[in-house]
């Protein structure tokens, strides 16, 4: 780390090796004797060197030298290994694993359709007569080896590894179920002898190891193609960074460089077509930005100078220059990924029975299957026991599938937080996910959720023999140079209005206003084409004695009952004209609330207007529940209202104020643009600012709990009934007995299943009104 | 009942009630975190089949980092989730990985693979 001042330079070094105190202060000697050094301070507590130096005869390298003489070390501060770099990596060794995998499944699978047909020769009498069983036995057993030793060695490491750690995952079912029959079938092929002795049939079961073999890597292989799908979602969002970005030297130059060098400050230029390669705010030029990635908004977003634009959007049609304020892991694309993981990595509450289930699984399924054994030896005819035992110990292994119980529920969490991601909705956790499945009430924060949260012109009205388009640029003059709200409303209107109509004034440019003077909470005044205009409000005109004629005053009444502010103009002493100004309902508010109630869930509003203004808004989106005249400190209390009458309430807020009610509410839902504290307290951050987000969560929490419940529901009756059946239950009654190959296909197919059901959530649209 | 079925009956049993104690009830190895210099309680985990050291012991209040050494390529380990963290991470194989983390509250935190089956327990005094 550098930093310059004139000809003296800073630099701080992370020291390693030092034990105590004193080594720090045999640092500080070594460096402060060193050539250029003004002044050396160590830090023993934080492993810091500070060094002041004079530019020119002391570097970093110098500095480090030094460090190394007095015998320590100075451990350079690598660049952090970027998500991309990491990612890939790990996506190598992950492909480099399935093509092993699918090695080994080849050489079993190759192998076992060699042994089946084989083992099952040995029952054809012609065959018998001519080869010899002993002489059959060893040449399966030569070929079942290979399939041991090379396709499932791994299962039988793990299942050692993990014995010693006392630990027993899925690998030592598998493991000990093939090892025992693997072992049964080499003793009755060594020592057969022995078995007939004791009146046994000297059986051996290799086409039942090598089967069970083949069949659990098909499943591996399957379960690892599906694996990779569910986390797609983080692999598309990190591969979204922009890999070089086109800086701006302070000579002018515009030089490519790669991402990682982008400094704070850097002035990067981008052309039509590119992405932006990081966070900054627009210096130069203007464009419409595709930023559909960030916030899942499929219009392209229009940007001028003095806007925020993100990396990894997409710049359409003009090119632009934008000042660098954010990079690395601060930026907004690495903020979602790291929110997304954390998701990913979160705990959801309905899982937690699945967890102490699984916690006991095996060891509970390997004591089961040693009852079994007991069991079908103590009481089968004694001729057959020891195959019956035998083969019903290896059924129960091998059917009990741990697998389906632990990935039901992450994967589908896993698809359906990157899928939120994709549409603009970011959950914190599983159980924000969980929370806004039960969800039945929705609490809207008027202002900037329903509402665009900012003033808007609703309506124009110029008295009778005026011409409106005429006089708007009149009063569009004088409020430019405003820097009230509602004059930036008016400007903006008037500006909207232009480029509707094309050029509706006589003059091309905007006119000028001169003499502007601000009234203090009355308006504004100005000379405009040689006329004195006034904007403002009624005291405005009263003060300065302008009358409003009768036809004015019926409108404004009219607009004041609709809750609207008034703003009236006059020109050269008379009352020419009329803004009708609100907060104007966002286009999507209505539909979204509309669908919102269509899922069965109640829409409330809450707002600090006056309860006028609320029944009028309430009205216009079809709300019928509303509160009015909250005040700031009361929304977390309405909150707790509504949770007193049983409901579980989703509360919708973008400000600071609403932070206490969103934390309140059973889950929160912060508004795209919101706050940073709006969005720590929220369970759920919209990326853009409408309402669709809510149904869009809610809907995909509904859909992702539902996959997950079918999940678990299929993972606890597979192995509910699969291991009884496979412990010979049902023999007594039907006399039927599972083959330990079936257990294995069915168990390969377990957990494929439940991982192909989450990702089924990959298709997931949210519905539109 | 034959002696063959008494024999099997007896080591049945036998082998059943040594491995409810062996998994279930015997005794774990606990790690106590050291620290750093810098107040960063430090701890090595090695990865193979289970973690080893399996129970480990920090302090409230004071950053952890665990590190990680993944010695083996069986997929059953790829994933390490400490759920009351919020934390999945990949651990490649034949790597030491560093997982952060600032413990807040005492209790006990249980880390586990991908599928739950490799468990261990962060445990915060």
């Amino acid at each position: 780390m550098l930093s310059t001042d004139k000809n003296t330079e800073t630099a701080t070094l992370d020291i390693e090796g030092m034990s105590c105190a004193s080594c720090a202060s045999s640092v500080e000697k070594s460096l402060s004797r060193a050539p250029g050094v003004q002044s050396a301070h160590v830090n023993f507590a934080t492993e810091k060197a500070t060094v002041r130096y004079a530019a020119g005869q002391a570097s970093p390298a110098t500095l480090k030298a030094a460090v190394i003489e007095a015998g320590y070390g100075v451990t350079e501060q690598a660049p952090d290994t970027s998500a991309v770099e990491r990612q890939a990596e790990i996506d190598q060794q992950k492909a480099a694993a399935y093509a092993q995998l699918r090695r080994r499944f080849g050489v079993a699978v190759g192998l076992a359709v060699v042994i089946m047909p084989l083992s099952m020769l040995m029952m054809w009498e012609p065959f018998a007569r001519v080869v010899p069983m002993t002489t059959l036995n060893y040449l399966l057993l030569a070929l079942t080896v290979p399939v041991l030793l090379y396709s499932g060695r791994e299962f039988y490491t793990s299942a050692w590894n993990g014995f010693t750690h006392r630990a027993a995952n899925m690998d030592t079912l598998i493991a000990v179920g093939t090892g025992a029959a693997f072992l049964y079938s080499v003793a009755a092929t060594v020592v057969p002898g022995f078995f007939v002795r004791h009146g046994v049939m000297p059986e051996v079961y290799y086409d039942t190891t090598a089967t069970i073999i083949a069949l659990i890597l098909l499943g591996k292989v399957l379960e690892l193609r599906a694996k990779t799908q569910t986390s797609a979602a983080i692999r598309t969002l990190i591969g979204l960074q922009a890999k070089t970005a086109r800086v701006v030297r302070p000579d002018g130059q515009e030089v490519d460089v790669p991402i990682e060098q982008v400094q704070l400050g850097d002035v990067v230029v981008v052309r039509p077509g590119e992405k932006v390669a990081t966070d900054g705010v627009l210096t130069e030029g203007q464009s419409a930005v595709d930023e559909a990635m960030l916030t899942g908004e499929s219009l392209p977003v229009e940007k001028k100078a003095g806007d925020a634009v993100f990396g990894a959007t997409l710049n359409k049609t003009g090119s632009f220059r934008f000042r660098v304020t954010k990079v690395g892991a601060d930026t907004m694309l690495a903020q979602i990924v790291k929110l997304v993981e954390d998701a990913q990595g979160s705990r959801a509450p309905i899982q937690r029975l699945a967890d102490k289930v699984s916690a006991i699984f095996v060891p509970t399924v390997v004591v089961i299957a040693i009852l079994t054994f007991v069991l079908w030896f103590d009481l089968a005819p004694v001729q057959s026991r020891v195959p019956l035992a035998l083969v019903n110990f290896v059924a129960v292994l091998i059917i009990a599938c741990p697998c389906a119980l632990g990935l039901a529920t992450p994967t589908a969490i896993m698809v359906s937080t990157g899928k939120g991601a994709e549409h603009g909705v970011l959950i914190r956790n599983a159980e924000a996910l969980e929370k806004a499945y039960q969800v039945n009430t929705v609490l809207l924060d008027k202002t900037g959720t329903i509402t665009r949260g900012e003033p808007a012109v609703t309506d124009f009205v110029a008295t009778a023999g005026q011409d409106a388009a005429r006089l708007l640029p009149l009063v569009a003059a004088v409020e430019r140079l405003s820097e009230h709200p509602l004059a930036a409303a008016v400007v903006r209107y008037a500006d909207a209005q232009k480029s509707a109509t094309g050029t509706a004034t006589p003059l091309t440019g905007p006119l000028a206003a001169t003499g502007f003077r601000a009234v203090e909470g009355k308006g504004a005044a100005a000379v405009v084409a040689g006329q004195p205009v006034l904007v403002g409000n009624r005291r405005l005109l009263a003060d300065e004695n302008v009358p409003l004629p009768p036809d004015l005053t019926t409108q404004a009444e009219q607009l004041l009952s609709q809750a609207k502010t008034v703003l009236y103009v006059a020109v050269a002493g008379q009352a020419v004209a009329l803004l009708g100004v609100a907060d104007t309902v966002r286009d999507t508010s209505k539909a979204a609330i509309e669908r919102l109630q269509r899922l069965g869930i109640e829409v409330v509003m809450m707002t600090g207007d006056n309860p006028q203004t609320a029944a009028q808004v309430a009205a216009q989106v079809g709300i019928t529940r509303y509160f009015a005249e909250v005040l700031p400190s009361g929304k977390a209390g309405k909150v707790k209202e509504l949770q007193a009458e049983g409901r579980i309430v989703a509360m919708v807020g973008d400000g600071i104020n609403d932070a206490p009610a969103l934390a309140q509410a059973d889950i929160g839902l912060a508004m795209g643009g919101g706050t940073d504290v709006a969005m720590e307290a929220a369970g759920i951050t919209l990326m853009r600012s409408d309402l669709q987000g809510v149904v869009t969560a809610i809907d995909l929490s509904r859909q992702t709990i539902r996959t997950i419940k079918q999940n678990l529901f299929f993972a606890f009756i597979y192995n509910v009934l699969g291991i009884p059946v496979a412990a010979g239950l049902l023999y007594p009654v039907f006399g039927w007995l599972l083959s330990p190959m079936l257990a294995a296909g069915a168990m390969a197919l377990s957990s494929v299943s439940v991982l192909t059901n989450s990702l089924r959530l990959r298709g997931f649209q949210p519905v539109k009104s | 009942m034959d002696t063959a079925e008494i024999i099997v009956t007896a080591a049945g049993l036998a082998l059943a009630t040594f491995i409810v104690w062996y998994f279930f009830l015997a005794a774990r190895e606990t790690a106590v975190a050291v620290s750093t210099s810098g107040g960063v309680q430090q701890v090595d985990i090695h990865v193979k089949g289970g973690y080893s050291p399996d129970v480990i012991e920090v302090e409230r209040g004071r950053p952890v980092q665990l590190h990680f050494f993944r010695d083996e390529e069986n997929s059953c380990s790829e994933e390490l989730l400490m759920p009351d963290f919020n934390i999945r991470r990949e651990l490649p194989a034949f790597q030491t990985t560093l997982i952060e983390l600032l413990p807040e509250q005492a209790g006990r935190f249980e880390f586990t693979c991908g599928m739950h089956m490799l468990r261990g327990s962060l445990v915060v005094k």
